[in-house]
C-alpha cells in the first residue's frame, strides 16, 4: 500500500473522492458565497475610484463647465473637438509619441547592453547595479529639481561638458524649443533606465547556462548565441518593459511640468500637461475631463492591442482566461 | 493596466468631495469651529497665523479654528471642488479679481458687505480688488506690488548714479551694465508669471486708468494701446537684457534662478514682486543682501497715456462662504486691526493694508514700496488675476509664447477675445 503511494508521479492530481449530488450543489452555493464576499470589497473598491471616476469624468466632458454651480450648459462633443482640433494639443500627443518611440529605440537597447554587462562576474558588480539602479529610487520631483537646476545655462551640466573639452555641445538645454524635448528624454532615460536594467537582468538570471554552453558546443559565437539564444527567451521581459514604457511616456507628467511646465512655447507640452494647465488652472474642468478621457482612450486602445498582440502568449493561461 | 494617473486622480477627487458631505451646522450662534486654508506653509507666517487664531479664540471663547496651510497651487484645484461640494473651508486664501467672480457663482461665497462696515474703513481702496459689483467677498491682509529689485553695488560699479524713470535711461542702464559684464536684468521666464509683468507694465505705462478700467470691466483688450503696449515690449526685449536662456530660468528655485542670480551678484535687475528679498535671502550665503538692494517703480513710457505711479500688484486676502459667515467676518475684522496688522508688517512678507501697519513696516525697500503704493492714482491687479481665470491664464500662454519668440504684439490681445468668447 505504501509502495502505491509513493510510486504516484509527484506532479499527478491526487484523485478526488466521487462526492454525491446534494454535496456538489451545496459546494457550489459555498464557493460562490466565498467569491462574493472576497471579491465585493475589492470591486467596491475598483468601481468607487475607477470606473465611476472614469463615468464622471465622461460625464463632465459633454459640458461647459467652470466646476462652480450646477452642470448646465451642455456641449455635447465639442470639447472633444476643440482638444483634437488645437494646434497645441496636437503637439502634446506628438510630444508623447516621440518620447514613446525614443525610450524603444533608445532606451532598450541601452538597458539590454547594461544588463548583459551586468550579469557578468566583474570585479564590484553589486556597487554597478545599485548605481545603476539608484536614479530609479528618487522620486520624480526630486528628479526634476536637480536637473532643472544642473541643466541651467552655465550650470553644473555645462561645466561638466567645458572641463572635458566638450564645450561645443553646451546647449541652452531647456530654453531652447528645439531642443527641450530631447533634453528631458535624457533626463527620463536617466531616471528610468535602472529600472529596464533590474528588470532585464531578472529576466537574464532565466536564462538556463546549459544553453549557452550547448551553444557554445555546437560552435555558436558569442553574437550568435546572445541573438538566438539570450534574447528570445528574454522576449516575455522586454515586452512587459515596452509595456510599462509607452504607457509611462503616454502619462508623462511629473517631471515636465517642474522643469519646463510644458514650455518654452509649448515646445514640451505633454497630453497630462495640456490637462493640467487647460483644465485645472484655466477652471475648464469639462474641458479638461475631455482632455482626460481621451488620455484615458488612447491608454486603453494602446493597453489592449498590446494585450491582443504581444502579451498574448505571455500570459496565456494566466490572464486570458483558464480553459 | 494601471488607471491613467491624471484621470483618475482627477475624477476621485471630484467623486469623493462630491460624496462625502456632511450636514453643516448652519447657525452662527453658539460655539463654532471655523475651518481655515491659508497659504502660509512656511514659518515666520505659519505660526503667526496660529498664534493669530489662538489669540481670537481667547477674546472670543466661542469661536475655534481647525488650521489647514496648503500650498498656493493646492488652491487652484482644492477650491473649486470644495466650493462644488458640501463642506467648503469657513475661510479660504483669496487672490480677488476674476477668480473670486468665478468662485461666487457656487452661491457659498459670503457677501460680507454689511458686516464689514464696522471694520473695513481703514483698509481703504485696497478692498476694492476683493468686491464684485458692489458685494464685499472677500478683503486683502496684505497688497503686494511689483517693481524694479536692483543691485546698488552693480549700478555703482557701471557709473548709473540714480534708477532710470523713463524707458530710454532703462536702457541706457541696460547698455552701461552689459558693458561690465553682468546680466542687466534677470527672470524666471520657464515659470511664465515673470514674463506677465512686463507686458502688463508696459501697458500700464501705454493706456489711460480709464482704459485699464474698461477693459477689464469688459474682459477686452480692444484699445489700440494695448497693442502699442506689445510693440513697446518687443522693442524692449530687442535690446536682449535678459540672460543667457531666459525662458527656461526658473524665478524662485537654486541660485541659478533668477531670484538666486540677483541675490548672487550675477544679475542687476528683476522685476519682481515686494516679496523678492524674502526669496533671495534663501538663495545665497551673502548676509549683507539687504543691504545692497534697491527698489524702484517700472519706469514711465514716452508718449503713453498711463499714469506712471499706477503700480501692477495684487494682495493676499481671505474670503468667507456662507455657513459661519458671521464669526468669520469678525475674524477677518481682527486680521485688519491695527494690533494683526503691525505683527504682520514685522515679518516682511508683504504690504499691510493700513496705515498703523505700514508705520510698523522695517525694511527700507517696503517702506519705498509702501510709499508708491499710496501715491498710486491706481493699483492696477495682475492681469492674470483681473479677468476670468481662463482669460488670465491664456493672457499669461500667450506672453510667455511672445518671450519665446512665438506670435506677435497682436496675438497677445487676441488671446483674451478668444479665451472670453470660449475658444480654447
Amino acid at each position: 500500500m505504501s509502495a502505491a503511494i509513493t510510486t504516484r508521479p509527484p506532479t499527478a492530481p491526487v484523485p478526488h473522492a466521487p462526492a454525491a449530488g446534494g454535496t456538489r450543489r451545496r459546494s457550489r452555493t459555498r464557493t460562490r458565497l466565498e467569491l462574493a464576499l472576497l471579491l465585493t470589497p475589492a470591486l467596491v473598491l475598483f468601481a468607487g475610484f475607477v470606473l465611476i471616476p472614469i463615468g464622471v469624468a465622461a460625464y463632465y466632458s459633454l459640458y461647459s463647465w467652470n466646476g462652480f454651480g450646477p452642470l448646465s450648459d451642455f456641449v455635447g462633443f465639442q470639447n472633444y473637438v476643440d482638444a483634437l482640433s488645437g494646434e497645441v494639443f496636437q503637439g502634446a500627443i506628438g510630444h508623447n509619441l516621440i518620447i514613446a518611440v525614443l525610450s524603444i529605440v533608445v532606451q532598450l537597447p541601452l538597458s539590454i547592453s547594461l544588463a548583459m554587462l551586468l550579469n557578468r562576474k566583474i570585479r564590484g558588480r553589486t556597487f554597478l547595479r545599485m548605481v545603476v539602479f539608484a536614479p530609479y529610487v528618487l522620486s520624480e520631483a526630486v528628479t526634476a529639481v536637480i536637473w532643472l537646476l544642473m541643466l541651467q545655462p552655465g550650470g553644473f551640466v555645462d561645466s561638466i561638458l567645458r572641463g572635458i573639452g566638450l564645450g561645443g555641445l553646451v546647449q541652452l538645454w531647456l530654453a531652447d524649443p528645439s531642443i527641450v524635448l530631447y533634453t528631458l528624454f535624457l533626463v527620463i532615460t536617466w531616471k528610468y533606465i535602472g529600472f529596464g536594467v533590474i528588470l532585464l537582468l531578472a529576466g537574464l538570471q532565466g536564462v538556463p547556462p546549459e544553453l549557452r554552453e550547448a551553444a557554445a558546443l555546437d560552435g555558436a559565437s558569442a553574437w550568435q548565441t546572445t541573438r538566438h539564444v539570450v534574447l528570445p527567451l528574454l522576449g516575455p521581459t522586454i515586452r512587459i518593459w515596452v509595456f510599462l514604457s509607452v504607457i509611462g511616456s503616454l502619462q508623462l507628467f511629473d517631471l515636465v511640468w517642474i522643469m519646463t511646465l510644458g514650455g518654452p512655447a509649448n515646445a514640451s507640452t505633454t497630453m497630462a500637461t495640456y490637462l493640467v494647465d487647460h483644465g485645472f488652472k484655466r477652471y475648464e474642468f469639462g474641458f479638461g475631463s475631455a482632455v482626460a478621457v481621451i488620455l484615458f482612450i488612447i491608454c486603453f486602445l494602446f493597453a489592449l492591442l498590446y494585450q491582443r498582440f504581444a502579451l498574448r502568449r505571455d500570459t496565456d493561461g494566466a490572464l486570458t482566461g483558464v480553459r | 493596466m494601471r488607471s491613467n494617473k491624471p484621470l483618475a486622480l482627477f475624477a476621485a477627487a471630484a467623486f469623493v468631495l462630491a460624496g462625502c458631505g456632511g450636514g453643516g451646522d448652519a447657525s452662527t450662534e453658539g460655539p463654532v469651529t471655523l475651518t481655515w486654508w491659508h497659504n502660509r506653509t512656511t514659518e515666520p507666517m505659519k505660526s503667526k497665523w496660529q498664534e493669530v487664531a489662538d489669540g481670537f479664540t481667547k477674546t472670543h471663547p466661542n469661536t475655534s479654528f481647525n488650521i489647514e496651510p496648503l500650498q498656493n497651487e493646492q488652491f487652484q484645484t482644492k477650491v473649486p471642488l470644495a466650493l462644488q461640494g458640501n463642506t467648503p473651508p469657513d475661510i479660504f486664501q483669496q487672490w480677488g479679481g476674476g477668480q473670486l467672480a468665478d468662485q461666487m457663482k457656487s452661491g457659498k461665497i459670503a457677501d460680507i458687505t454689511e458686516s464689514s462696515k464696522g471694520w473695513i474703513g481703514p483698509v481703504g481702496k485696497y478692498a476694492d480688488g476683493w468686491k464684485v459689483g458692489d458685494k464685499q467677498l472677500g478683503v486683502p491682509y496684505l497688497m503686494h506690488a511689483v517693481g524694479f529689485w536692483y543691485r546698488k553695488d552693480l549700478f555703482a560699479a557701471a557709473g548709473i548714479t540714480t534708477p532710470p524713470s523713463t524707458v530710454e535711461e532703462l536702457n541706457a542702464a541696460v547698455t552701461k551694465l552689459k558693458g561690465t559684464g553682468v546680466t542687466p536684468i534677470a527672470i524666471g521666464g520657464k515659470d511664465r508669471w515673470p514674463d506677465a509683468f512686463y507686458w502688463g507694465y508696459f501697458a500700464v505705462r501705454q493706456c489711460s486708468v480709464d482704459t485699464l478700467k474698461k477693459a477689464v470691466e469688459k474682459t477686452e483688450l480692444t484699445d489700440p494701446c494695448f497693442t502699442k503696449a506689445g510693440e513697446n515690449l518687443k522693442a524692449f526685449l530687442d535690446t536682449k537684457p535678459f540672460q543667457d536662456g531666459f525662458v527656461g530660468t526658473p524665478a524662485q528655485q537654486g541660485a541659478g534662478s533668477s531670484a538666486g542670480l540677483l541675490a548672487n551678484g550675477q544679475a542687476a535687475m528683476e522685476l519682481q514682486g515686494d516679496w523678492n528679498p524674502d526669496v533671495m535671502r534663501a538663495l545665497t550665503e551673502d548676509k549683507d543682501l539687504d543691504s545692497k538692494l534697491g527698489w524702484f517703480p517700472f519706469p514711465a513710457v514716452t508718449g503713453g497715456e498711463g499714469d506712471p505711479t499706477v503700480l501692477l500688484g495684487g494682495g493676499d486676502g481671505f474670503s468667507c462662504t456662507t455657513r459661519a459667515a458671521q464669526a468669520c467676518s469678525e475674524f477677518l475684522g481682527h486680521l485688519v486691526s491695527d494690533e494683526v496688522q503691525k505683527i504682520l508688517a514685522e515679518t516682511g512678507s508683504g504690504l499691510p493694508v493700513t496705515e498703523a501697519g505700514v508705520a510698523a513696516l522695517k525694511s527700507e525697500a517696503h517702506k519705498t514700496i509702501s510709499e508708491n503704493m499710496s501715491k498710486a492714482s491706481h493699483l492696477q491687479f495682475y492681469f492674470d488675476t483681473a479677468f476670468p481665470t481662463k482669460v488670465g491664464q491664456a493672457l499669461n500662454d500667450a506672453i510667455a509664447n511672445f518671450f519665446a519668440g512665438q506670435g506677435g504684439p497682436d496675438t497677445i490681445v487676441k488671446s483674451v477675445s478668444e479665451a472670453a468668447a470660449g475658444n480654447k
